[in-house]
């Protein structure tokens, strides 16, 4: 059987072994350019690119999990240097990659446009002439017919939607030109897919934002807490427009066998596109995101985010405002980082934790035990000394080293400071004055998007898809019905595969049999 | 939006139905080893007399699928939701699935003889389902409140229960063209000749292999488009190279290579049916080892 529904055409070279030895350059290059067009080629470096793409799966990828490669490179250093010198943490961004996938959109190149050349100039030709024998066709039958059975066959024939033409003897049908235009047109569709890809990826930007409730963003790069651009990506490009976070809801399921499982998350804000603009207020989901001119705004993350105030012993704020707490586990034990260079009489930083529903451990320790806000409590551990902000290198916002420095609440000596309800003032340890639990808000992590070729990727890949499935369903079949000593013989054969090929012929021959005069001539 | 009331009597009676099923599935599979087994007798009234053997075995395994579909439907109805959120709901499903492929497909006579293979198939994921990936019902979390959970997933089950239907036509195809069972002087090679005698030759089965596998890689691609869809909503871009992902890609991407082998000299006929059934281990490797070891976004399984 040849089930060469994707096959190149009959008449292609296909590993054809060239043993002339002197065939020069020009020789070699072809030799080559017909190795790389041929169909065992592609067959192999489909099943390569198969392969390469295994180890993205088992290693960290710098593109979807940072962190993961990070640790690696910590647990295990000399393997990860080694794996990162063959490229096995950007995979399909590494060389040996992306050269298997050229060299397999060159070869499909190399063997869609004389295919397609080929395939033009049958579109246009008459069906292909009947062997001389239909012995060796896999279906075929003989019947009696009668002096009209060659007219009645045209007729059939061109009423079932084949391609004919006749002489004295033969009507010759062919049917299913549109299997080949699929299987064409799937394979450009891919190139065009993987231009669009490309394209949109250099174009691209994707940008992350912390927004607490009450916080407006404005859309530039420097409202971003980070950003990664596509290589080609004008920055000038970005709309101006603002987005505010007005309030942000989270509802976790209280059944008993589901509980603490969340069941929607919604983000209200407002936008405006232009600064007199006028403000639309939307609600953004997690499959739901907000679409505004060249940019998509995405719901990717949510906690909470205490108002807090700290007084020095005089009463003097050296801080006040929403702290954002990142969740730590599914019930949203929260840690939070607060650092206050300004204190006095010195400088200290809090490590924070925030229990949306505080629960003991059995070992005394807190939790949080639901992540709605029920029984919140936040604790702090604080620790004196220079914080080392004032030298101008840029430290991470959510993070306290605590090295030098001296610890005054938590930890083994010191009770932590604990705050048990909103509106409570605590007083700090070690004259560090007082802190006041003001009001909680929720904050929201958003994620802005855009990619202007989607439109195009997604273009391509329905096309793709419809030629598929037009290349795989559709039967290529030629027929033939000629008349012989004794009666007349049908014959068909398939390119590629055909379900129906026998039954086609049975049909035909008992279509055929009944007994029809000879059509007058016009 | 309001949660769904979750109805964990009715989940106990879905489970009940599901082990009533995978019981009535025994049975029937014992009875369609046994059919082969007469079939293929040397005497000739036993053959002549096996195939009401056969058809109880169908009728059984018809009752086993309508137990099964009310397993299916009992339990999505107590979680409020299609029953396909986790490991073992979709397993449940998918196996159901491929059962009721496999009897729709019964109108082509030849693959009536891989019924104890789709047969123990199906009793073997409910076990693995039922034993390993048991949980109880949730609602849905955010990121799967989609019309796409229906859509791709029911998909993706589909396709692979065309790739498992396809996969028990290659093994047979490359038995019966094995070395080892044509010539093999011992005693299992002649049972397996024996056997293989009740099986369409080895070029029906070549060719229903492709198309099974032709309608599956179809609906493969679907699954792919459909979740690069999906992915640029709820993950905010349409292809990340997540595990899953890669593992969609790897997949589709072998089966491209099965469709070329089909049509490339030397490739057709056993390599290419080693390469379907490559490519179905791929499926069974990515639901289960990628689904429950590799680090990924797809962290639907349920389990800890």
């Amino acid at each position: 059987m040849s089930g060469s529904s994707m096959s190149r055409p009959s008449d292609h070279v296909d590993s054809e072994e060239v043993t002339s030895p002197d065939i020069g350059f020009r020789g070699w290059l072809r030799w080559f350019w017909r190795q790389l067009t041929s169909m065992r080629t592609a067959l192999l470096l489909l099943l390569l690119l198969a392969a390469a793409a295994i180890p993205g799966s088992i290693y960290p990828q710098r593109s979807a999990d940072p962190n993961g490669v990070a640790l690696f490179f910590k647990n295990q250093a000399e393997l990860a240097q080694w794996l990162d010198r063959l490229q096995f943490f950007d995979v399909y961004s590494s060389a040996w990659f992306s050269a298997i996938y050229l060299l397999l959109f060159l070869s499909l190149i190399g063997c869609v446009v004389p295919r397609s050349m080929v395939h033009a100039k049958a579109m246009v030709s008459p069906p292909a002439p009947a062997p001389k024998t239909f012995t060796r066709l896999r279906a075929k039958a003989k019947f009696e017919g009668s002096e009209g059975t060659l007219d009645l066959a045209f007729d059939t024939l061109k009423a079932s939607g084949y391609r004919v033409v006749r002489d004295a003897t033969t009507v010759s049908a062919e049917r299913g030109y549109l299997r080949e235009t699929g299987n064409l047109g799937f394979h450009i569709s891919l190139i065009g897919l993987l231009i669009a890809a490309g394209v949109g990826g250099g174009l691209s930007f994707s940008g992350q934002r912390v927004l607490i409730e009450g916080e407006t963003f404005v859309n530039n790069l420097g409202s971003y807490d980070s950003f990664s651009p596509g290589t080609f990506f004008d920055r000038s490009s970005l709309t101006p427009f603002s987005l505010k976070l007005n309030r942000f809801e989270a509802d976790f399921d209280l059944q008993e066998v589901n509980i603490g499982t969340p069941t929607d998350f919604r983000a209200t804000v407002s936008s405006k596109l232009s600064v007199d603009g006028e403000s639309k207020t939307s609600v953004i989901r997690v499959n739901e995101p907000l679409g505004l001119p060249g940019a998509n705004v995405f719901l990717t993350g949510n906690g909470y985010a205490p108002v807090l105030t700290f007084r020095d012993a005089d009463g003097n704020v050296s801080f006040s405002g929403p702290v954002v707490y990142l969740p730590q586990d599914a019930n949203y034990t929260s840690l939070g980082v607060i650092k206050l260079p300004d204190a006095s009489p010195k400088q200290f930083g809090v490590l924070s934790f925030y229990y949306p529903t505080v629960a003991k451990l059995p070992t005394g320790a807190y939790t949080s035990g639901f992540p709605g806000n029920v029984n919140p409590v936040i604790t702090m551990s604080i620790y004196v000394g220079d914080l080392g902000l004032d030298n101008g290198v840029p430290t991470n916002v959510f993070s306290l080293s605590v090295h030098g420095l001296e610890q005054v609440a938590g930890g083994t000596k010191h009770p932590k400071v604990e705050l048990t309800k909103e509106g409570e003032t605590v007083e700090l340890p070690a004259g560090l004055g007082s802190v006041t639990w003001d009001a909680t808000k929720r904050f929201a992590s958003l994620d802005v998007d855009y990619n202007p070729a989607q439109l195009w990727i997604l273009v391509f890949a329905m096309l793709a898809l419809a030629s598929l499935i037009t290349s795989l369903l559709i039967p290529r079949r030629r027929v033939w019905v000629r008349k012989v000593a004794g009666g007349f013989e049908v014959g068909a054969l398939a390119k590629g595969d055909d379900a129906r090929l026998e039954r086609v012929v049975e049909e035909l021959k008992s279509k055929l049999s009944i007994k029809v005069p000879k059509k007058k001539a016009k | 939006m309001a949660p769904a009331k979750l109805d964990v009597a009715l989940a106990s009676v879905s489970l009940l139905f599901v082990y009533a099923a995978m019981a009535i599935y025994t049975i029937s599979f014992l009875i369609f080893v046994f059919h082969i087994a007469r079939a293929t007798s040397e005497k000739k009234s036993i053959r002549d007399a096996s195939g009401g053997l056969q058809k109880a075995g169908f009728v059984l395994l018809g009752l086993g699928a309508i137990l099964h579909g009310t397993g299916v439907v009992t339990r999505g109805v107590s979680a409020g939701r299609v029953p396909w959120a986790n490991m073992y709901e979709f397993s449940i499903s998918g196996s159901f699935l491929i059962v009721l492929i496999f009897l729709t497909a019964l109108a082509v006579k030849e693959i009536r003889v891989i019924a104890a293979f789709v047969n123990a198939f199906a009793l073997l994921v409910l076990g693995v389902a039922t034993t390993s990936f048991y949980v109880q019902i949730k609602t849905l979390m955010p990121a799967l409140q989609s019309y796409w959970l229906v859509i791709h997933v029911t998909v993706a089950v589909l396709s692979t229960a065309f790739f498992n239907i396809a996969a028990g036509l290659a093994i047979a195809y490359l038995l019966r063209e094995s070395e080892w069972v044509t010539n093999g002087k011992n005693s299992a090679a002649a049972l397996f000749r024996r056997v293989l005698k009740v099986f369409p030759d080895s070029e029906k089965l070549e060719r229903l292999s492709y198309r099974f596998n032709v309608v599956g890689f179809i609906l493969w691609s679907f699954t792919l488009i459909a979740g690069a869809i999906w992915a640029e909503r709820a993950w905010h871009r349409y292809w990340g190279w997540d595990t899953k992902e890669v593992w969609t890609f790897i997949i589709w991407t072998i089966y491209a290579g099965y469709l070329h082998a089909n049509a490339t000299r030397g490739w057709s006929g056993k390599r290419s049916a080693w390469l379907a059934l490559v490519g179905f281990a791929a499926i069974l490797f990515n639901f289960t080892i990628v689904n429950l070891y590799f680090k990924g976004l797809h962290v639907y399984s349920g389990l800890n």
